[in-house]
Order: structure tokens, then sequence, then C-alpha cells
């Protein structure tokens, strides 16, 4: 076994040890801990995928002395390797872009207790997509659930405290039903690592043995997943805990902490239950409507926002439930394009919530589009970087979205009966974040007269002023640029990934 | 034929000291003694009407409930498709259950290899008696260390809810206590004679199924579960100020890392032999022996002082919020 297959393991563990040691840091000790550690898993993560992708397979690493069925077993394939890296790049551009904000809308005492959920958050992500053991996935999740409602809830107003109570009950919800999916599913196999359920419930499905426990359990792991993923009619938690929480938090939530979920939900879908098993078992036309829907109704929302936060929250609505209807679709094709949505969102969102707050912070902290006119022209790299983002949502050439898009569309052509809603819900959607996208980017770039300006006592922010987030927020723009321009070798990894998944 | 008895008489009667007793007005062995029975809880009509008020307005501007047609339809539909939604939600499971295999079945599929090797090999693999410790602490040990931290991240959850971290001067202490003592009596005679007489078997019976927890019922969960208990009935009896001597935020702080990363380095060393086939150095001794099955009484004691230090610190959030 060569040293680098043990990367995987140990990038959980830092993380997880890095929680508690935060504890007993200061803010400042445990904000460089949790950099450092952001960017050596990074490191390890890359390295792992280069080693899958020399070697071409997947490998499964033992934790412990005891053979995977007995014990546990994480495994790590090339599409695991492109999820770590680009979570950890992520997450470490949303942690830098934040800085500012953090130091403020944090009570000083409190800020050590931001980076233990964030450091355990990285750890449940990346047990999330390296485990091949469906209870080791819902301990993960219950860190996860639990740690994004510290993030909600450390910047202290009152509507913070009711997002996170929401989401919590929301989120509980949701676990409760993918551990009753769970149990179901144990009790029909006797197995708990994935590949060995997956032969079981093959020969379940053959001989139709136990079929509505199987599609019970089925649906229960899928809506209880579409639950904490904010799938549309599940999402009344999320405007509230995306807008009011502190910028890297709704950033990391809207970015990673939805995608974990979803990342899990394909990995039961493929090496779980088998794909073909949930195809046939028609939960996926569920999810299919619940996506289209949501793409229409969270656009629509999004356009009655007054306030520029809650509106990008809503437009994550619409984009998971691109998502969905990619899984939807019952397709290989589909699954790859809704993989590299999660992606290309990740990118995207966390950029546009980042980019709203150095908006937001030139126009004296107000979050109501009139008080937006010209921020453009006050912050220039965040006129750019949300201008880019803007793009990218709507689905312009040259950006990730526009890829995404044509995934999207390329999947649903040839299908029988899903073709034209898909094609129709697209071309909709597409207008719709037009409309809701651009009225924004048109409004902070019309310029304001001079003395209007010095009335308000609105600020200007130069690129020297704050470079951390004006560098964090380069990198997102060119990690933009690069999903879309050379989205063909990210799609090839994606499928090759996907080969080896199952 | 009952005498009316003068009030002084009356007075020195065993009946009236008792009903005394009974009232919590006089205590009759020790008069210095504080019994402050509890207040009442009344609140003014205009302070009442004020709270309406200022709800009624907080809804209007946050939600603008008059002219939110949203919220209106939501709450007409809520009541019914609510109660459709559970009666459904039950018939699903209660017809899922019944399709179930029959439960306690010798064929089932869960009575498979899998629970075959705990059983009949758990006791020589691990050198745990006790097989449930053998499965959650060696077999699946990667499990119980998310587990663990899961307890850890829920404590400082809670930490970043209610712990008040403004500055603490002479008054502000003398004002916490005068607030801890308006829902808790303080000082209670009898509720300290029971705890002085309860809290040590009370700890050592929670030691003890820590560190019985391979050799019989018990474990860390449970022991620390036991022991958090009995710091809180301490807690109770003698007040902040009495296990402030050994028990603060800054101790807990320290134990639950030390006990956490304890259990990490254990299970990495052992994850990674085990993941690239090398012989583990750490022997299994005699089954049965105190010091026996590797690392399983250590990472007990781990998990047994995270549970105490969760179970003692969310008591202490709730109640003052901060140590």
């Amino acid at each position: 076994m060569e040293f680098v297959q043990n990367f995987p393991f140990i990038s959980i563990i830092l993380s997880l040890f890095s929680g508690p040691l935060s504890s007993i840091l200061d803010g400042k000790k445990a904000k460089r801990l949790n950099l450092a550690v952001i960017t050596i898993i990074g490191a390890m993560s890359v390295a792992v995928l280069c080693f899958v992708i020399r070697t071409g397979e997947p490998y499964v690493y033992r934790m412990g002395h005891f053979p995977a069925p007995w014990g546990n077993e994480i495994r790590v394939g090339v599409l695991e390797g492109v999820m770590a890296v680009a979570f950890c790049l992520i997450m470490l551009l949303c942690m830098l872009g934040g800085i500012r904000e953090r130091e403020v809308e944090i009570e000083t005492s409190k800020q050590n207790l931001y980076y233990i959920m964030v450091n355990l958050l990285l750890s449940s992500l990346l047990a999330l997509i390296y485990t091949n053991d469906l209870f080791t996935a819902y301990v993960f999740v219950e860190i996860n659930t639990i740690s994004a409602c510290g993030l909600i809830m450390i910047r202290q107003n009152g509507r913070t405290i009711v997002a996170a109570t929401r989401y919590m009950i929301m989120s509980l919800l949701g676990s409760g039903m993918l551990l009753l999916g769970i149990c179901f599913l144990y009790g029909l196999t006797g197995q708990l690592l994935m590949s060995n359920i997956q032969e079981a419930v093959a020969v379940l499905a053959k001989t139709g043995q136990y079929h509505i426990p199987l599609l019970v359990s089925l649906g229960m792991m899928s809506v209880g997943l579409a639950i904490k993923s904010a799938l549309f009619p599940f999402h009344g938690w999320l405007p509230d805990a995306y807008g009011y929480s502190t910028v890297s938090s709704a950033a990391i939530l809207s970015s990673l902490v939805s995608k974990g979920y979803i990342f899990l939900l394909v990995k039961i879908f493929y090496r779980v239950i088998g794909f073909d098993i949930v195809r046939d078992s028609k939960v996926i036309n569920v999810l299919f409507v619940f996506g289209i829907s949501g793409m229409i109704m969270g656009s629509l929302d999004a356009i009655r926002a007054k306030d520029i936060r809650r509106m990008i929250a809503y437009s994550s609505v619409a984009q998971i439930g691109y998502i969905y209807m990619g899984f939807g679709l019952g397709t290989t094709e589909g699954v790859i394009a809704s993989i590299f949505h999660i992606l290309s969102h990740a990118a995207t969102k966390s950029l546009l919530f980042i980019s709203a707050s150095g908006i937001t912070d030139v126009s004296g902290k107000h979050k109501d589009f009139f008080e937006l006119t010209g921020a453009g022209y006050r912050n220039k790299v965040a006129g750019v970087a949300f201008t880019v983002g803007s793009l990218s949502m709507v689905g312009f050439p040259l950006f990730s979205g526009f890829i995404s898009k044509i995934l999207f569309a390329q999947a649903a052509v040839g299908h029988t009966f899903k073709m034209l809603p898909t094609l129709i819900a697209l071309a909709l959607s597409t207008v719709l974040n037009t409309v809701y996208f651009l009225k924004t980017v048109i409004r902070i770039y019309t310029p304001v007269p001079k003395k209007e300006l010095e009335e308000k006592n609105y600020v200007t922010i130069t690129m020297k002023e704050q470079p951390v987030k004006s560098a964090a927020l380069i990198c997102f723009i060119v990690l933009n640029l690069i999903l879309g321009l050379f989205s063909q070798p990210i799609v090839t990894l994606i499928e090759n990934g996907l080969k080896m998944f199952a | 034929m009952s005498v009316k008895v003068p009030e002084e008489k009356y007075k020195k009667t065993r009946s009236y000291r008792f009903r005394q007793w009974l009232d919590g007005t006089k205590d009759p062995y020790l008069d210095t003694v504080e019994m402050k029975p509890q207040e009442v809880f009344q609140e003014d009509e205009v302070v009442v009407e004020k709270r309406k008020e200022e709800k009624k307005e907080m809804l209007r501007r946050v939600y603008d409930v008059e002219h939110n047609a949203k919220i209106r339809v939501f709450r007409r539909v809520y009541r019914i498709v609510s109660v459709l939604f559970c009666i459904s939600l039950v018939f699903v499971l209660l017809t899922a259950v019944s399709h179930m295999p029959q439960f306690g079945n010798a064929d089932n599929p869960v009575n498979n290899e899998v629970s075959e090797r705990y059983i009949e090999s758990g006791l020589q693999e691990t050198g745990a008696v006790n097989i449930v410790t053998g499965m959650i602490l060696d077999y699946r040990a990667f499990d119980t260390l998310g587990e663990s931290h899961v307890l850890f991240i829920a404590t400082c959850t809670v930490l970043i809810l209610l712990r008040s971290d403004k500055k603490k001067g002479k008054d502000s202490i003398a004002d916490m206590e005068a607030n801890d003592r308006i829902y808790e009596p303080k000082n209670d005679i009898i509720l300290q004679t029971v705890a002085r007489i309860l809290v040590p078997p009370i700890l050592i019976f929670g030691i003890y199924i820590i560190l019985g927890g391979h050799l019989g019922p018990g474990g860390g969960f449970s022991g620390g579960a036991v022991i958090g208990a009995g710091l809180i009935l301490y807690l109770n009896a003698f007040g902040f100020a009495k296990t402030e001597r050994f028990f603060t935020a800054k101790m807990y702080k320290w134990m639950s890392f030390g006990a956490l990363a304890c259990y990490a380095l254990a299970k990495s060393y052992s994850f990674y032999t085990g993941a690239n086939h090398i012989e583990s150095v750490i022997p299994l001794g005699t089954p049965g022996a105190i010091l026996s099955s590797g690392l399983i009484l250590l990472l007990n004691i781990c998990v047994g002082i995270v549970v105490a230090g969760t179970m003692y610190t969310f008591y202490v959030m709730f109640r003052k919020g901060g140590y």
C-alpha cells in the first residue's frame, strides 16, 4: 500500500482533531489553525485525486484491524477525489472571503467556537464523501447538521436564532427520515456496508420480496436528504438561514452543506440501491417533479425578494431544483449534469454571497435594492465578481452555469416523457434568472449623483483596503472561468468517476 | 369535646411546629436556614398587554402579516394538510412495517455472517467480555469516534447560544447569586444531607460502570451519564461556589480536549496499523481482567469524560449561562 492511500483517512482525522484543538485556542490562533488545516487537507486531496487517476481504479481503505462488513471502511475513487478537492478549495475561499465580517459580527470570546464548527463540518463532509458504510454516513450527517446550526446562529440577532431553530427542526426531520430508511434497509438486508447492501437488494428486487418496505425505505432516504438539501417544497428554512447569517456561513451552507447531502444521495442511488432499481422504483419521478417546480418557484420568489441576500438564497432553491431534475431524468447523463452543477453552483453561489457582502459594505450595510444603486463603482472587485456570478447563474457562455445548462439539455434530449418539461423548465427558469440577476447588475451599475452619495455618507472600497476578500473573489472568478472554459476534462473525470463509483 | 387553647399555649404544641415546618416558614432544628418558598409568578396586566403588542408589531414588521397573502393562505391550509400528512405518513409506515421480516425470526436477513462473527469470535478478537462494547469500540470504532464528536459539537453549539460572556466584576457575582436563588432554594439542609450521602456512591458507581465496560454491562456513555447526574446533584445542593473549586470552564475545555485527542490518537494508531497490515503492539490481555481488551478501557474512559462533561455543561448553561 502506498503512503498516498492513507491521505483520506488522515484528512478526516486531522479535521476531526482540529475541532477540539480549536476549543482550547483563542480566536486568532483558531483561525490560523483552521486555514492551515483546510489548506493541508486540500493538498492531500489533490494528491489522492492524482493517485486515483493514475491507477485508474478505486481502492478500499480499512479503518482498523477488521475487514469490511465487520469493521468500517472508506472507499476512494475519482469522483470522491474531485469532490474533496472542490469542497476544500471552496471552503478555503469562503473562509478567506468573510474574515472581516466574522470579526465584527461574532463576539470575540466566541470566535474560536466558530472554527470548531467549521473544522468539524469539514471532517463530516469528507467522511460523507469517502465513507462506504451507511451508518457511518448517518453519524457524520448528525455532525453536519449540528455544526450547520451553530454556523447560522453564531451571529446573534433575533432572526438568526429563529432561522437556526427552523433549520434545526426541518433538518432533524430529514435526519429522522434518513435514519428510519437506513433501519428499514438494515432489517431487509442485514448489512450496513454499501456494496453488500447492493448485492442483497439486487436479489430482493429480482425475487420481488419485501417490495413495499424497500420502496418506503428508498423514499424515506430520498425525501430525508431532499429536506436537508432544501428541495423545493421543503425549502422553508432556507431564505432566513442564508439571508441573515454571517457571510462565510451563508456561503458555506449554500455551497457545501447542502451539496454534501446531495452527494450522499448519489451514493445511495448508485452504490447502496443500484441505479437501475432506483429508476424502476419511480421515486425519481417525484424528485423530477419537485425539481422542476423548484426551478420555477424558487426563481419567482427570488424576483419578489427585496433584499439582495434573500434573493441569492431563493436562487439556491432554483439551483437545487436543477440538480434534482438531473437525477429525475434517470439517465447517467442526467446524473453527470447534476454532479457538474453541484460543482458549478458551489463555486458560483459562494462567489455571489461574498460579492454581495462587498456590495452592501459600500451601501451603508443596507441590503435593500434601492440603496445598492451604483455600488459597482464604489467597490469595483465586488461589482465585477457579482456580475460574473450573475452571468454564470443565468447561463452565459464562458462561465460554468452555461456548461451545466447545456449538459442538462443534452441529457434531456431523447427522453420519451421528460424531454419537453425539462427543456421548457430550463428555458423558463433561464428567463426568470435573467430577470432578477440582471436587474441587480443593472442596479449596481447605475450611476448616482455625487451629491447624493455624500449625503448618505457611502464609502468607497478599493482592492488595497480589503486585499484578502478581493483575492478570494478573484480566485472565485478564475474558478468559474476554469469550470466554464475547460469543462470537458472535468466532465470526463466525473464520467469516469461515476463508472467506478457503483 | 374540644377546648379552645389560648394562642400562646398553642404555639408551644408540636402540631403548631409541625405546621410551621410544613409551610416552610420555620425550621424546628435550625432557625438560620433560609427556606424561601417560591414566589407565585405574577405579572402586571400592562406588561402582558405590552408584550402582546410588541409581538404583534414584530410579526407585522418582519412578515408584514396583514398584507402577506402567502401567510394567510398557509395558515388556513396548514391545519388540514398537516393532519392529512401525518395520517398518511402513519399509514405508509405501518404498511411498510407489516411487510417487514417477522421480528425475532431465526431466518431473518439480520442474522447473517456479520452478527455471527461478532458473537462467536468477538471475545478472541477484541478481548472484551461484553460483546457490545467490543463492537462499538473496536470493530466499528470509527462510528463511535464520530458519535463522541457529536456530543462535543452539541456542547459547543449550546455554548454559542447560552454562554454569556459579559465581564464579571464583583457586583455581578453577587447579582448572579441572587438571581440564581429566585428559582432554587439555597442551602437546603435536606438536599445537602441527602447529597452528602448519595453523591460519593453515585460517582463511584459511575466510575465502576466506565471501568467495567468491557467486562459487563456498561461503558463510557452510560457511566458518563451517571457521573454527570452526580455532579448536577452536587451542584444543586451546594451551589456554584463549591463546584467551581474543582470544575470550571477551563477545566472542562481541557478535559474534553484531552479525552477527544486521546481517543483520536489511539484510534488513528489502530486504523493506520490495521489498514497498512502492520501488527498492533497493544496486547489484548486475559479476557475478564480489568486491564484487558487492548484500547477499549482507555476509549471507555475518554468517552465517559466527554459524556459527563457534556451533561454537566448543558445543565450549567441552561441554569446560569456560564461557569
